[in-house]
């Protein structure tokens, strides 16, 4: 098995799928680092590539302006990046900043949006996990937008 | 009073609140504040239970202890200002006097856990009826598997016992993660949510035992989450909070189903709740 393919089907989401994805999929795909402090994208820039977190940890960030920097997640080894790249427009709507050291692979958005149009079990197998990866997140926001630590309301 | 309540005992001279002095205040963050009682004589309690705190002229409040069960020269109580009554309580000063009743209701199962794995997972102010049984599990580690604490508050400066946190995260035998749900960019800790973590912490689900103490919507998440890393009911274990009147059952104000919460809790085995704990209405 060629090394990226084995990231790609060793990483926690991923678990299970197919060889034959896993060769589809990382046929797309290349290794990339960030170093401290660096972005790995920008709100409202293209949605080129999505990631895999391999290694680090990743500050997802809101900007408003005239107020301080938002964190409103930080993201981590097994975790992805997001599901921006799946669906028009095709842009980020945060920033995501490397917060240490951070090895991710990075897979081609165009590339694999093409395979998912050329084999829909492809398709259907990558939508499955987004879904149930966005849902989750869905989940956690709900929670923090409650503010369920802040003073009761009467 | 509900059907298997009738029998117990009421303890004499319940109603009566030892006047205690303040002998130490400390300011965790902007409206908590914890306090220092100093007794008359030892102080004996079980991690996991509360006190009735008596603000002279103004009213009585149930505050977990959240001190050392093994320190019996003081008694502990980390405060909330949320009403009159703890408002005026989180606002005292050292040599300030308050009335005292308890210690009352059940407890965390510290020692039923040895041999166990322990996660322990707390919520905003839920760290304090938890610090009881840290300090209990951490004075006999030796005896308990993983050890795992979770901790989630609603900011970096929301954190209750920081520099605590900070020096137990330091020790090589005690995962300890904290998030926050939002923060600053000058924050390098984790944001998100409890329940997100859980995902990703070392325990084995067949041999250990979960605390948990927060916000009653952060521990029903918090439980899915355990229950599919494969947690059964009988494993974990929650505080709960109703408004707390006479402590001893017989006021019924925290009445929480079949159980008054103030005698059979707060702290309760999940299966033993399981069934009235979805309720909206109760």
């Amino acid at each position: 098995m060629e090394g990226l393919e084995r990231i790609v089907l060793g990483h926690p989401f991923f678990a299970g799928l197919g060889p034959e994805f896993g060769a589809a999929i990382s046929g797309c795909a290349r290794n990339l680092r960030f170093a401290a402090g660096e972005y790995l994208f920008r709100e409202d820039e293209p949605a080129n590539e999505f990631y895999l977190i391999r290694h680090g940890t990743v500050a997802l960030e809101l900007h408003a302006p005239g107020q301080p920097v938002i964190v409103i997640a930080t993201l981590r080894e097994g975790d992805i990046l997001d599901a921006a790249w799946l669906v028009p427009p095709y842009r980020w709507t945060f920033d995501a900043r490397a917060a240490e050291l951070v090895r991710v692979l990075g897979v081609n958005a165009r590339c694999l949006r093409d395979k998912c149009e050329a084999d829909h079990d492809l398709g259907y197998e990558l939508m499955k996990r987004f879904v149930g990866a966005m849902g989750e997140r869905l989940r956690a926001t709900r929670l923090q937008v409650l503010d369920v630590y802040g003073t009761p309301r009467s | 009073m509900t059907p298997g309540h009738e029998a117990r005992e009421v303890p004499a001279g319940w109603w009566v609140p030892q006047p205690l002095r303040v002998s130490r205040v400390r300011r965790e963050t902007a409206d908590v504040a914890t306090l220092d009682l100093a007794p008359v004589s030892p102080f004996a309690f079980a991690a996991g239970q509360f006190n009735m705190l008596y603000v002279f002229g103004l009213g009585e409040v149930a505050i977990s202890i959240s001190g050392d069960p093994a320190k019996k020269d003081r008694i502990v109580h980390t405060v909330r200002a949320l009403g009159a009554v703890s408002g005026a309580l989180a606002r005292l000063r050292r040599d300030a006097v308050v009335g005292v009743r308890g210690p009352y209701g059940s407890c965390w199962p510290v020692a039923e856990a040895e041999g166990s794995d322990v996660v322990l997972i707390a919520g905003g102010l839920g760290l304090a009826p938890l610090r009881p049984a840290i300090y209990g599990v951490l004075a006999r580690r030796q005896s308990y598997g993983r050890v795992v604490l979770l901790y989630g508050a609603r900011g970096p400066s929301d954190i209750l016992y920081r520099r605590e946190l900070e020096t137990w995260r330091r020790r090589l035998d005690v995962d300890i993660e904290v998030t926050v749900d939002h923060a600053g960019a000058d924050w390098h800790g984790n944001v998100g949510v409890v329940p997100g973590l859980i995902p990703r912490i070392p325990f084995d689900p067949h041999h250990a035992v979960a605390l948990i103490c927060g916000p009653e919507i952060m521990m029903r998440f918090t439980i899915a989450a355990l229950r599919d890393r494969g947690l059964a009911s009988e494993q974990i274990y929650l505080s709960m909070e109703r408004n707390m009147k006479c402590a001893v059952g017989l006021c019924g104000r925290c009445q929480f189903g079949p159980a008054f919460v103030c005698l059979d809790g707060p702290v309760f085995r999940f299966d033993r709740i399981a069934p009235v704990f979805g309720i909206r209405e109760i």
